[in-house]
C-alpha cells in the first residue's frame, strides 16, 4: 500500500494548512461580534 | 436631490451576468441529466428500450447521467450561486470578470465535451472522473480561474468579516483542486486514451478518496455554501446560531478527508485501512447533523413561514433529506451493515436521497429565490407552479429511494441466503428478476422528479421572458 506513503501525508498537510486557516480566521478578529456579522447579509441588497 | 446617490455614470455595479448564464444553464443542464437518468431507468426495467444502439447503451449513458447532474447541473449552480454570494457578502464585484467568463464557456466546454465523448465509449474509467485527459485538463484550467476569481474577489472585499457561506464556498473550490489533480494523474496513450499512473488496490484508493471526497467537498461543502446565504435570506431571520455554522465548516472539513475507505469494505484493501475509513465516516454524523439542525432552526418561531413560502419549503425540506442521508451514510459504513448492502441498489437508493432530496431540492429553491432577484422581479412568474414542483418533485423522490431501500435488501438477503450444505438458495437472475417490479417505482419516481424539474423550466423561461437583466448596484458602504 505504497500509496498511503501519499495520500497520508498530503492529509496531514492540509490538515495543517486547515490549522493556518483556522489560526489566521481567530487572530485577525474574524470571530468577534459574530451575532452581528449573521443579521447584516440580510440587509445589503 | 440626495447626496447619498452618486451619478449612474461612476455607479459600481454587481458583475451579475456570469451568475444569470451559470443559473439559466443549471436549469438547462438539469432537464438534460435528469431526462438521461430516467433513460437509464428504463433501460434497467427494460433492457431492449432504445433498441441496443451501442452509443446510447446502458454503459455508456449512465456515466453521462452522473456527470450530467453532478457537474452539469450541481456544478453551474455552484458556480451561479458562489460568484452571487461573494460579491453580496463581501460588496465587491467580481476579481477580473473576463476570467469569470471563461469560467462560464470554459465550463460549458467540457460539458459539451462529456456529451460528445462519453456516448461514444471514450472513458478513463473512473467512478465520477470518467472524462479522457484533454478534457480533465480543460476541467483544471477552469477550476483554476474560478479559484482565481473567487479569491480575488474576496481578497479585495469591502467587509471584514467573511460570511460563512463563503469559507465553505472557499474549501470546497480548494478541495476538489487537489482531489482532482491526484485522482487525474494519467499516462496519455493518444488523444482519447490514458492509462492511470496508479495500479491495482493503490489506484483503488485514490480513486475512493477522491470519489467520497468528492461527494465530501463538492456535494456537501459547496452546497451547504447555499444552504447558508440562501435559507436566512429567504427566511429573512439570521441563522439560528452563527457560532455553530462555524463550527461546522472546521468540523466537517477536518474530519471529511478520510471516510474514502468505506466503498472498498471487504476489498484487497488492508483491514485496518477500511477500518479508519469507518470510524471517519461516523464521526462525520456529529458535524453533518449540527449543520442540519442548526439550518432547520432557522425557521424557530416562524415556522408559519413553511406554509406559506414554497420556496422555503424545498430549502428546509432539502435539508431534512441531508440529515436522513447523512445518518444512513455512516451507518451503511459499519462493516457489517456495509456486507449486507454493498454492490445492492441500497446504494443506489443512499445516494440519490442525498442527490434528489439534499442537493436538488436545495438547488432549485436557491434558483427560485436567486432567479426573479437576477431579472429584475420580486417573485417568480408562478407561485402556484413552483408549489406543484415541490410536490410532484418531493413523491418522486419517496417513490425513487422507498423502492431501492426496499430492492437492496432484499437482493443483500438473497444473495446471501444459503442452504444447509452450503449451497447458494439464489441464483443471481432470480434476484435481478425480484427487483423487477421495484425498478418500474424508480422509473415512476424518477419521471415525476424530471417532470418537476421541466415546470421549472418554463416558469424559469417565462420569468427570464417578462423580466429584465437588472444592473444591480454595489452598496455605498459605511464600514461598522
Amino acid at each position: 500500500m505504497d500509496i498511503l506513503f501519499l495520500l497520508i501525508p498530503l492529509s496531514v498537510v492540509l490538515a495543517l494548512f486547515i490549522l493556518l486557516a483556522l489560526w489566521y480566521a481567530v487572530y485577525s478578529g474574524q470571530f468577534e461580534d459574530v451575532e452581528y456579522e449573521a443579521e447584516r447579509i440580510l440587509d445589503e441588497d | 436631490m440626495e447626496n447619498t446617490l452618486s451619478s449612474p455614470a461612476n455607479t459600481v455595479v454587481y458583475n451579475d451576468t456570469v451568475v444569470r448564464q451559470f443559473a439559466l444553464t443549471t436549469v438547462l443542464w438539469g432537464v438534460v441529466g435528469m431526462l438521461v437518468g430516467v433513460i437509464i431507468a428504463a433501460q434497467l426495467a427494460f433492457p431492449e428500450f432504445l433498441g441496443g444502439i451501442p452509443w446510447l447503451s446502458y454503459g455508456r449513458l449512465r456515466p453521462l447521467h452522473t456527470n450530467a447532474v453532478i457537474f452539469a447541473f450541481g456544478g453551474s449552480g455552484l458556480f451561479a450561486t458562489a460568484y452571487h454570494v461573494v460579491q453580496r457578502t463581501c460588496q465587491v464585484p467580481l476579481f477580473a470578470p473576463k476570467l469569470a467568463s471563461f469560467t462560464f464557456w470554459g465550463w460549458q466546454a467540457v460539458i459539451i465535451g462529456a456529451v460528445i465523448s462519453l456516448p461514444l465509449g471514450y472513458t478513463r474509467s473512473k467512478e465520477y472522473a470518467e472524462l479522457e485527459w484533454p478534457i480533465t485538463l480543460l476541467i483544471t484550467v477552469v477550476w483554476v480561474a474560478f479559484a482565481t476569481v473567487f479569491f480575488g474577489t474576496l481578497a479585495k472585499r469591502k467587509v471584514k468579516h467573511i460570511y460563512v457561506a463563503n469559507w465553505f464556498f472557499g474549501g470546497y473550490i480548494l478541495a476538489i483542486a487537489l482531489l482532482h489533480i491526484v485522482n487525474g494523474m494519467s499516462m496519455p496513450a493518444g488523444w482519447m486514451k490514458s492509462y492511470s499512473v496508479y495500479a491495482g488496490v493503490q489506484d483503488a484508493m485514490v480513486q475512493w478518496w477522491y470519489g467520497h471526497n468528492a461527494v465530501g467537498f463538492l456535494l456537501t461543502a459547496g452546497f451547504l455554501g447555499m444552504m447558508y446565504y440562501y435559507i436566512p435570506k429567504q427566511a429573512g431571520r439570521p441563522v439560528y446560531s452563527y457560532r455553530l455554522s462555524i463550527v461546522h465548516f472546521w468540523a466537517l472539513i477536518f474530519v471529511y478527508m478520510w471516510a474514502g475507505p468505506h466503498h472498498l469494505h471487504y476489498t484487497a484493501l488492508p483491514d485496518w485501512v477500511q477500518s479508519v475509513g469507518m470510524v471517519f465516516s461516523l464521526i462525520l454524523l456529529a458535524p453533518s447533523w449540527g449543520g442540519m439542525l442548526n439550518g432547520i432552526m432557522t425557521l424557530s418561531g416562524a415556522w408559519h413561514k413553511l406554509r406559506e413560502d414554497p420556496i422555503l419549503r424545498f430549502l428546509i425540506v432539502s435539508l431534512s433529506f441531508y440529515g436522513m442521508s447523512t445518518f444512513e451514510g455512516p451507518m451503511m459504513s459499519i462493516k457489517t451493515v456495509n456486507a449486507l448492502s454493498h454492490y445492492t441498489d441500497w446504494g443506489i437508493g443512499h445516494v440519490h436521497s442525498g442527490a434528489l432530496g439534499w442537493v436538488g431540492l436545495i438547488t432549485m429553491g436557491s434558483m427560485y429565490h436567486l432567479i426573479p432577484r437576477m431579472y429584475g422581479r420580486k417573485q417568480m412568474f408562478s407561485v402556484k407552479a413552483i408549489e406543484v414542483h415541490f410536490w410532484v418533485a418531493t413523491l418522486g423522490i419517496v417513490l425513487y429511494i422507498a423502492s431501492m431501500w426496499i430492492a437492496g435488501v432484499m437482493q443483500g438477503m438473497m444473495w446471501r441466503a444459503v442452504n444447509p450444505d452450503g449451497t447458494l438458495v439464489y441464483t443471481f437472475v432470480e434476484g435481478v428478476k425480484a427487483t423487477y417490479p421495484y425498478y418500474i417505482v424508480r422509473l415512476i419516481g424518477g419521471l415525476l422528479y424530471l417532470g418537476g424539474m421541466c415546470i421549472m423550466a418554463w416558469n424559469v423561461w417565462m420569468t427570464v421572458a417578462k423580466g429584465r437583466a437588472v444592473k444591480a448596484p454595489v452598496p455605498q458602504l459605511v464600514q461598522a
